[in-house]
């Protein structure tokens, strides 16, 4: 197991060294000046000339690499354009926030998607398994930015139950987990949930229905092990595919959603990636995709390594 | 089981739903305003704003003042400059280039430090003076760029400084409005604190420092500040205007770049007041009491045309001509709602530099298909324009539909108008690379909006043959010797009133030239609670805060 984990830590590096390089180079091939956000269009040619040279810019573009990638392995991710503010700060407490929005929509999403998976599996073909099915399909095909919005104004705008943007009554700085700040959550969670929530319950749907069929069920029913036995048996055959699936989408909850994030004027990463990419301010950029893809890969290893745990067959392949 | 356990879960959300619609609020006897702006981030709060005009109305005339600022005290008049922290100046007769400041006595920065004549030097080096410790690249670009052609101060007296230019420039007092005053003080103890490698780190850390613990000479005080959530600022009781000490306690400013977020934040009550509101959203908000509030703002919606050789604009009858054929009431009730006021120039009817025109714009399709025809054109022929535009953008308005509408427009006037599309941000730097660059894929129009605010911007970089790409935006490359002329007229009439008649005959100049399709004007509408009360909205990218209260 320690070899396996070794080995697929060491896959890890070259993947992170291509991540960094991919997305420097992505943000310098985008068309537009990387000065616009503190450069007007009218100011002069010598003024332009100055602040380029200020900002690194005139030097050849792998030596910008370079010099970014040295300084992104000290820690240092440099200071945003358009505020002047370290990026890696900005990052760190943009990602917080949306972690802590992916977590509860995991919660919710994960949750409801494993009960109705199991139910609608467990009753396939009647009518529960349809309303299970239709359920999940609706989380996902309804465009989420759209029932954020629907939300807010049945329960923002209307009922006046919960606020309608924002990560709590004085911002994200003083978050607490108590009522006055989760109330700020609910509608944001609920929405970035449905989709997950909808994957979710088709795979275990799937999974369920499949297990179920097979011969070994058949043995342990012949056997006479109880139907909660025959669940366990289910659910842990279930299990590393579904952990798989599920970590897959918390690696893309906890990249965090623009229009979800824009929606809710949640401070997470998805609104900073949403406010560097209209600044066009290419080191918050660079440094959000990095660290966010930093969280993909480091998701993936962590999947690899449980399911590994979960099914000693994986290690082996 | 499992029904009944999730059953009994939704019970338990739902009670707690009903509990929250119970949640008493907490009563403060401070009158607090909040407001969500258009901005995804808080305008940086270090004295000199991103995010343009925004930024400068949200944390530069609140928390800072110039040494000459605009009037916003009436919604009727022209937003003229007014004194600020100068109470007077005047050029020197001998070198027009040397300016004396004369400083207003008995102010103090937030901080309690006095402001004084060595405050302004080291302001002006903060931006110009490369070698200053002060001095950050990052404030240059929004600062030199709207006065350029300051090049030193100095200090005369405690209360006097001589403000130098690089050739006589009689707008220096109008670009002087984007110059605030720091707090030198505050900065230094910063930069005393700060760690850094070297001198440049450290100036770059105290300047991050100061943006988190401001001290200007504003209406109103840092209070508190979270980036891209909230800023809090609160009334500066001793401001030294006393007319315009603020009636209201707390201001709190938040970023909601979305209009549907914001328009529902304003619907439930989460903020008092907010920036361009969702335009769909505006009969509703009307019909639930909240109040509306807009007024034409120094902002052109125009197409501006490349005049290089071949290019089908540098016919005057087809520049009049588009010009006549646009119904702009009819773009204005129909698309807009209401919500621009249509274009007759840079300059409407009232202003002081908008001039006697004889060419009258107006909606008149007879005119301009007699135009068209006199140029060769009609019904069989019709003349081939490509005009180079954006999805959305910064002062954009709605520019898609609003192109497809000036497309149905010109084709009765036997335009055939064809749009290039492009992502906001590279238009905008297309438009510093001219219509000869191969950046403009053969359009001979571009659709990039401008704030009008002061003659440099609204007209000269336009207009003189001097300013052609790369220098600044004539992007057409217009070279009409009159206009060189007037600006440098404009440039070099130091009275105010004689200052003003001269740009206003060169205004009155480019409209008869049809220099551009002029369509339309924005009117910054933004949307409040009926508890805000003594809201004054000038015909001004700002507002002044310090009059508004609330019941």
């Amino acid at each position: 197991m320690l070899a396996y984990i070794a080995r697929r830590i060491v896959y890890v590096i070259p993947i992170v060294i291509s991540v960094a390089l991919v997305c420097f180079l992505l943000v310098h091939i985008t068309p537009g000046d990387p000065l616009v956000a503190v450069l007007p269009a009218d100011a002069s040619q010598e003024l332009a000339a100055q602040l380029r040279a200020a900002y690194g810019f005139d030097r050849p573009l792998p030596v910008q690499f370079g010099l970014w990638l040295l300084r992104a392995l000290h820690g240092d991710l440099g200071n945003s354009i358009a505020t002047g503010r370290p990026v890696l700060a900005e990052v760190m407490r943009a990602v917080g926030n949306t972690v802590t929005l992916a977590l509860a929509a995991a919660i919710i999403g994960f949750t409801m998607g494993v009960l109705l998976g199991l139910i609608a599996g467990y009753f396939r073909e009647t009518w529960i398994d349809k309303l299970a099915t239709s359920f999940a399909i609706a989380g996902v095909s309804v465009p989420h930015y759209w029932l954020g919005m629907v939300l807010v104004i049945i329960f923002s705008v209307e009922l006046n139950w919960l606020p309608a943007v924002g990560a709590g009554p004085n911002g994200s700085n003083s978050w607490a987990w108590d009522w006055a700040h989760l109330r700020y959550l609910v509608l944001p969670a609920i929405t970035t949930s449905v989709i997950p929530m909808g994957i979710v319950t088709r795979t275990v749907r799937a999974l369920t229905g499949d297990i179920l069929s097979q011969d070994f069920v058949e043995a342990l029913r012949a056997k006479g092990l109880h139907e909660r036995g025959v669940f366990r048996h289910v659910i842990k055959n279930a299990a590393p595919t579904a952990l798989a699936v599920m970590g897959l989408q918390l690696g893309y909850m906890l990249g965090g959603s623009i229009l979800i994030e824009t929606v809710f004027s949640w401070p997470g990463s998805g609104f900073l990636l949403n406010s560097a990419i209209f600044q066009r301010d290419l080191p918050l950029l660079q440094g959000t995709i990095l660290v966010l893809a930093l969280f993909f890969v480091l998701l993936n290893l962590l999947v690899d390594i449980a399911q590994a745990a979960i099914d000693p067959r994986i290690k082996r392949g | 089981m499992l029904i009944k356990t999730t059953a009994r879960a939704a019970l338990i959300a739902a009670l707690a739903l009903a509990s929250a619609a119970a949640w008493p609020r907490a009563a403060s006897a401070e009158t607090v305003l909040r407001i969500g702006m258009t901005a995804a981030d808080i305008p940086r709060t270090l004295g000199q704003p991103d995010q343009g005009f925004e930024g400068n109305r949200f944390t530069g005339v609140t928390m800072y003042d110039a040494l000459t600022g605009w009037d916003l005290s009436s919604a009727d008049k022209a937003s003229v400059v007014i004194p600020g922290l100068a109470t007077e100046w005047k050029v020197d007769d001998a070198d027009k280039t040397k300016w004396i400041f004369k400083l207003r006595p008995g102010v103090t920065f937030h901080d309690g430090t006095p402001f004084n004549a060595d405050a302004v030097v080291w302001n002006v080096d903060k931006v110009l003076k490369q070698d200053a410790p002060q001095f950050d690249a990052s404030q240059v670009g929004v600062t030199a760029s709207r006065m350029p052609t300051l090049a030193s101060a100095r200090k005369i007296d405690d209360m006097t400084v001589e403000l130098t230019t690089k050739e006589p420039d009689s707008f220096l007092p109008i670009n002087l409005t984007n110059l605030f005053m720091a707090s030198p003080a505050k900065w230094q103890h910063f930069y005393d604190k700060a760690e850094g490698a070297d001198a440049k780190a450290k100036s770059q850390a105290a300047w991050t420092a100061f943006a988190k613990d401001a001290a200007g000479t504003g209406p109103w005080k840092m209070a508190s500040f979270t980036p891209r959530e909230r800023l809090e600022l609160v009334k500066n009781a001793d401001y030294w205007d006393k007319a315009r000490v603020p009636k209201i306690d707390r201001m709190v400013l938040l970023p909601m770049p979305e209009a549907n977020a914001r328009t529902a934040a304003l619907l439930s009550g989460q903020v008092d007041w907010v920036e361009a509101p969702a335009p769909d959203a505006l009969p509703e908000l009307k019909q639930r009491g909240f109040k509306l509030y807009a007024n034409e703002q120094p902002h052109v919606w125009p197409w501006q045309f490349s005049r290089v050789e071949g290019s089908p604009w540098n016919d005057i009858r087809v520049r009049k001509a588009a010009n006549l054929c646009v119904d702009r009431e009819g773009l204005k009730d129909g698309l807009l709602a209401g919500l621009m006021v249509p274009a007759t120039g840079t300059f409407e009817p009232g202003h002081p530099w908008r001039g006697k025109p004889a060419f009258e714009i107006k909606y008149d399709k007879p005119a301009a298909q007699k135009l068209m025809q006199e140029a060769g054109f009609g019904p069989n022929k019709k003349l081939t324009v490509k005009i180079q535009t954006s999805a959305s953008g910064s002062g954009q308005m709605q520019p898609l539909p609003m192109n497809e509408y000036l497309q149905q427009a010109l084709a009765e006037c036997y335009f055939d108008v064809q749009l290039d599309v492009i992502e906001w941000n590279t238009l905008f730097t297309n438009w510093r690379r001219g219509a000869k660059d191969p950046s403009a894929n053969g359009s001979n129009a571009t659709n990039v909006t401008y704030a009008a605010m002061d003659p440099f911007f609204a007209l000269v970089r336009f207009l003189q043959s001097g300013m052609a790409p790369p220098v600044s935006n004539n992007w057409g490359f217009i070279n009409n010797p009159k206009f060189d002329e007037l600006v440098k007229k404009a440039r070099q009439t130091f009275d105010p009133a004689a200052r003003d008649a001269a740009l206003a005959e060169l205004h009155a100049a480019s409209v008869d030239d049809a220099a551009f399709l002029y369509v339309a004007h924005d009117v910054g509408p933004r949307a409040m609670s009926p508890k805000v009360t003594g809201v004054i909205q000038p015909k001004s990218w700002f507002i002044d805060f310090s009059p508004i209260s609330m019941q």
